[in-house]
């Protein structure tokens, strides 16, 4: 039934009849918006109709485990922004996702292209960079803040290369400069805990650039070759370019990662030495649940939302537009 | 012979050193889980037991075991099941748009962020409500809705790379809606699902908060169970490392399974020049 | 609003069911069917007691209730992880939803008093407190702790001591040092370790309690237990100068820390002294459990202890609790179960493996070890002060706000600013 169409990897535009351009909607259009309500009623209820839930306790007094609905307006706001603690968290995750994504990716189409190299063994190594992704979070941090601890962890082989490291115990913030009432730098506690969760997830990147690899045809590499291409010049202007859409992917994927992220610094740091290494996930946890301040947590909650929507759906909007 | 990117020596160097960085956290791993408790301690973390002990194991099985049937049941079908509405979401998305289409998509992915700290608490009463509360089915439909997101973004991508010009040549040989999945975008869609599986696989196999609030005792997955090992002061780290590494099979098995799905020309070679 | 709200989400959610129903187990949806109907008669221990030791203590109560009440089903509803954190949420989630467990551990005093008490959610225990005559068998400040507007909301099981200084008995010998008693002994000795290269004080703050808990001691002994009390109900300020003073002795304190102290949990901290890097310990009455059990230490031969500077006489309470929720089916077995707890059988069941000494002071020294009986002893005698680490003194979001103000402290050792934050925090204490 396979029709043989020619690929072309550009965007060449086929002579087609002009007619073809319009889209009806067809009865097939209506079965496809059916298939597809399920999951927007599903997403509609219960990340939605949730968020409002949080939305409402968040200007709500209920601070107590005496839920309490009376209206405080954004109280709870400007507590949150006038908080050390929560100053510090916001540093931290910025600081942390622009790192985390960044080696990620990096390192990921790095890995990935190592593998496609036809090595021997290459199931062997492909199988090692995706262990860790089969641990939890909660076992990683664990290991990795024994690995990290400055007197008897991987210090013991960096110290003699001339390396000492105060890791995750270091307060010291690479480039401070007064910032409210915290300094806003790159906390340096915070490297560590970034190679901890690289080590976890770049497996998944890893994952997605080889499934794109192995997706680009033969034909593409022969063609460039023998155009004359080097093979530096084939990876940088051909192969990385089609990986672009992956890259896309990888970056939602991995912010909604770092950002939300709370098992595996709860597990590795806490929230550290002067809070160096706290993330927003980990103080909701901990107001809600230890200091049953319900509307402080909700309102970190909103907070985290609202900076992916600043953030992310942009990037998302002209990610797609270049698509199309 | 074939161009090389850089020499072969150093492709292998490359490797291995990459390989010591993702091995060195699981040799302290095997290394303390073999270790009798008083031997594990911060200043000896790299030393080799002084004799092999595999009590440890024991313990951590006898404990898991109960509960790893719970997560079986729990992963199989909600992986199944995310993967294939993503799969459908993805191909109505990128291959059979309607105005507002790509606004749907975005609203869709932004439900990815949401903390899940903070909506345990509707999500429960609401669970409690319909009466899957403390079920194996209740923990699978949440992670079935929280997933669609996910599956979704990754199964539209995939399917924006499949050319347009595939379905409108099928749509003029007559074949639907449901025809152009079956025949043209399911088996293109292998590396799709591999990678999906992958990834909910994982992430609902390791899960812990929804499976800590949403189930109880005999109903918890192994997550929970492996995290019950520990004390709330007292933790047996070798207990611990033991349980997290069997914990760890079943899902390293299933990567080494679908890894053999990595294969090249498995979408370049269906499609034919 | 949220009762239709949930309504009509139920009515929705007829579709995602069609879709996601059809993989489901359809024995395990029945027995959530039956679950809600025997929820009633099964009786649900919850707590966060589940590594070794304390999961023994609990499991030996457990079936020393069942061989008493054989009619009555147990579950062990246990929750593990962040120090009871875990816990916390599901019983957070439980509660605000009006399904409560049993019957729940939860630290004596405001945690419980300030908390679910407040909020309306614990029955009053006096019934059974005269029925099993406990109201001499407890010390009365204890009762006292549990108790809120003259009604006692919760049985204590077990009881911890949190003013103990462990120390290294190898490590002082070799310095020819002696156990200080006083603030100014403490720092004689530790500038003489210092001296020598030891660390004086280890501490393990990955955790942050475990900088409060030092830091309770130290209020202790500074104030005295009269007014560390007045703090609690309001009559002491936190600006008050005995608080600077000793703010200023914990920050001294901080300057014979270990350096990698924010990457060691208690235990962590706790090896450094057992391997003779670090000399002194403050830490409860667990730490024992640690040194004994885990790392097999001797009692008295490779560590020793003492109560920590300025507390002789004087014992940090450390207890845990469990009451009875509003709302649970079967109110009558629960207090079967609490009943037993009170007991000095029980306790004597529980406490040995837990490594806690009993709540009851006509326990049986004979089934303690030496650090147990001594402790108890000093638990009859000594004046009880309630632990503000360990959710006894005061509200849990007044323990959570100190915990962050202590964490910043520790690095940034700025003393106006950690009063300042406490006596705002303060204003939300209840009197």
């Amino acid at each position: 039934m396979m029709e043989t169409v020619k690929i072309a990897p550009a965007k060449e535009t086929t002579t087609v009849p002009v007619a073809r351009k319009k889209r009806k909607w067809t009865a097939d259009h209506w079965l496809a918006t059916a298939f597809l309500a399920p999951s927007v009623v599903l997403i509609f209820l219960f990340v939605y109709g949730f968020i409002g839930w949080t939305g409402y306790v968040s200007v709500s007094n209920w601070n107590s485990l005496v839920p309490d609905w009376s209206f405080a307006g954004l109280k709870n706001y400007q507590y949150l922004f006038q908080d050390f603690r929560f100053q510090a968290d916001l540093r931290n995750t910025i600081v942390f996702t622009v790192l985390f994504i960044a080696v990620v990716i990096v390192l990921g189409q790095l890995l990935a292209i190592l593998l496609d190299q036809k090595l021997r063994g290459e199931s062997l190594f492909r199988n090692i960079f995706f262990f860790p992704m089969a641990l939890s979070f909660v076992v990683t941090g664990v290991v990795w803040q024994w690995l990290f601890n400055p007197s008897t962890g991987v210090n013991l082989f960096l110290k003699p290369l001339g390396l000492d490291s105060k890791w995750y115990t270091d307060t010291t913030i690479l480039g401070g400069f007064q910032w409210g009432k915290i300094e806003f730098g790159i906390p340096l506690a915070m490297i560590a805990v970034m190679v901890a969760a690289v080590w976890q997830m770049t497996g998944f990147a890893v994952a997605m650039y080889l499934a794109g690899l192995r997706a680009i045809p033969d034909e593409v590499r022969e063609a460039a070759r023998m155009d004359g291409a080097t093979e530096l010049q084939l990876y940088w202007k051909i192969i990385l370019p089609l990986l672009r859409p992956i890259t896309v992917s990888v970056i939602i994927i991995m912010a909604h990662i770092s950002l939300k992220i709370f098992d595996l610094i709860y597990a590795m740091t806490g929230p550290g030495a002067n809070f160096v290494t706290d993330v927003p996930g980990v103080y909701m946890f901990e107001t809600t649940f230890r200091g049953n301040y319900y509307a402080n947590g909700a309102a970190i909650a909103i907070v985290m939302l609202l900076s992916v929507a600043i953030f992310i759906v942009p990037y998302l909007i002209s990610s797609r537009k270049g698509e199309s | 012979m074939a161009k090389q990117l850089w020499a072969r020596p150093f492709l292998y160097l490359l490797a291995l050193a990459m390989s010591v960085f993702f091995l060195l956290p699981v040799y302290v791993m095997i290394v303390t889980s073999l270790k009798p408790l008083d031997e594990v301690t911060l200043a000896d973390m790299w030393k080799l037991p002084s004799a092999v002990d595999w009590s440890s194991y024991a313990t951590a099985f006898e404990k898991l075991a109960p509960n790893f049937w719970n997560s079986i049941l729990l992963v199989v079908p909600a992986t199944l099941l995310s993967a294939l509405l993503g799969s459908l979401n993805g191909y109505v998305l990128s291959k059979w748009k309607f105005k507002g289409a790509d606004t749907l998509f975005t609203l869709i992915l932004f439900g990815m962020f949401i903390p899940y700290q903070s909506i345990l608490i509707p999500l429960i009463q609401f669970l409690r409500e319909i009466g899957l509360y403390n079920t194996i089915p209740g923990l699978v439909f949440v992670h079935v809705v929280y997933g669609i997101p996910i599956t979704t973004l990754m199964f539209r991508n995939f399917y924006a790379a499949i050319p347009d010009e595939m379905i409108e040549s099928a749509k003029i040989d007559g074949a639907g809606f449901v025809r152009i999945f079956r025949y043209i975008m399911l088996p293109l869609s292998i590396t799709g699902f591999v990678v999906v599986a992958i990834w909910q696989f994982t992430n609902i196999w390791n899960e812990f908060l929804f499976a800590v609030t949403i189930t109880t005792s005999d109903k918890q997955p192994i997550m929970v169970a492996l995290q019950n090992l520990s004390g709330s002061q007292i933790v047996q780290w070798n207990v611990q490392m033991a349980g997290a590494l069997l914990a760890a099979l079943p899902t390293l098995f299933v990567y080494i399974f679908l890894g053999k799905y990595f294969v090249r020309g498995l979408l370049a070679g269906s499609v034919k020049g | 609003m949220r009762k239709k709200a949930s309504a009509w989400l139920a009515l929705a959610l007829g579709v995602g069911m069609a879709l996601s129903g059809c993989s489901s187990n359809s024995s395990s949806s029945d027995d959530a069917k039956q679950g809600s109907q025997k929820a009633g008669e099964k009786l649900e221990i919850f707590s966060w007691w589940t590594g070794a030791g304390e999961e023994d203590g609990l499991k030996a109560l457990i079936k020393l209730f069942q061989e008493k009440h054989p009619d009555i089903e147990v579950e062990n509803a246990a929750v593990a992880g962040g120090a009871g954190t875990n816990a916390k949420a599901v019983l957070a989630s439980r509660m605000q939803g009006d399904d409560p467990p049993s019957t729940f551990q939860v630290h004596g005093g405001a945690e419980l008093n300030e908390g679910w008490v407040a909020a309306g959610k614990m029955e009053p225990l006096n019934d059974l407190y005269e029925q099993e005559g406990w109201m001499d068998k407890f010390p009365e400040a204890l009762i006292d702790m549990v108790s809120k507007d003259g009604n006692i909301y919760s049985v204590p099981v077990n009881i911890h001591r949190g003013n103990v200084l462990w120390y290294n008995k190898k490590v002082f010998a070799d310095n020819g040092l002696q156990p200080p008693k006083t603030f100014d002994e403490f720092f004689e000795v530790a500038d003489q370790l210092k001296a020598k290269g030891v660390t004086p004080l280890a501490l393990g703050d990955k955790e942050p309690w475990t900088a409060t808990h030092l830091f309770e001691t130290v209020l202790l002994g500074t104030l005295g237990t009269d007014n560390y009390q007045k703090l609690w109900n309001g009559e002491l300020s936190f600006d008050a100068p005995q608080v600077k003073q000793a703010v200023e002795t914990f920050k001294k304190m901080l300057g014979y820390i270990n350096e990698d102290h924010s990457s060691r949990n208690w235990q962590d901290a706790a090896q450094l002294v057992a391997e003779g890097k670090a000399a002194m310990y403050v830490m409860g009455d667990w730490a024992k459990g640690y040194f004994v059990n885990d790392l097999k230490l001797k009692v008295n031969e490779d560590f020793g202890y003492v109560p920590t500077p300025n507390t002789d006489g004087k014992f940090m309470v450390i207890t845990d609790t469990f009451g009875l929720p509003k709302g649970v089916k079967n109110p009558d077995d629960v207090k079967k179960f609490l009943a037993l707890l009170g007991s000095v059988e029980g306790q004597d069941a529980f406490n040995p493996l837990k490594g806690s000494i009993p709540a009851r002071i006509d326990a049986d020294p004979s089934k303690y070890d030496e650090y147990g009986k001594q402790t108890m002893e000093d638990f009859k005698n000594a004046e009880l002060a309630p632990s503000l680490a360990h959710g006894s003194a005061a509200a849990e979001g007044f323990v959570t706000k100190v915990n962050q103000a202590i964490n910043i402290f520790v690095t940034q050792k700025d003393v106006n600013s950690l009063i300042d934050t406490l006596v705002s925090a303060a204003a939300e204490l209840k009197k």
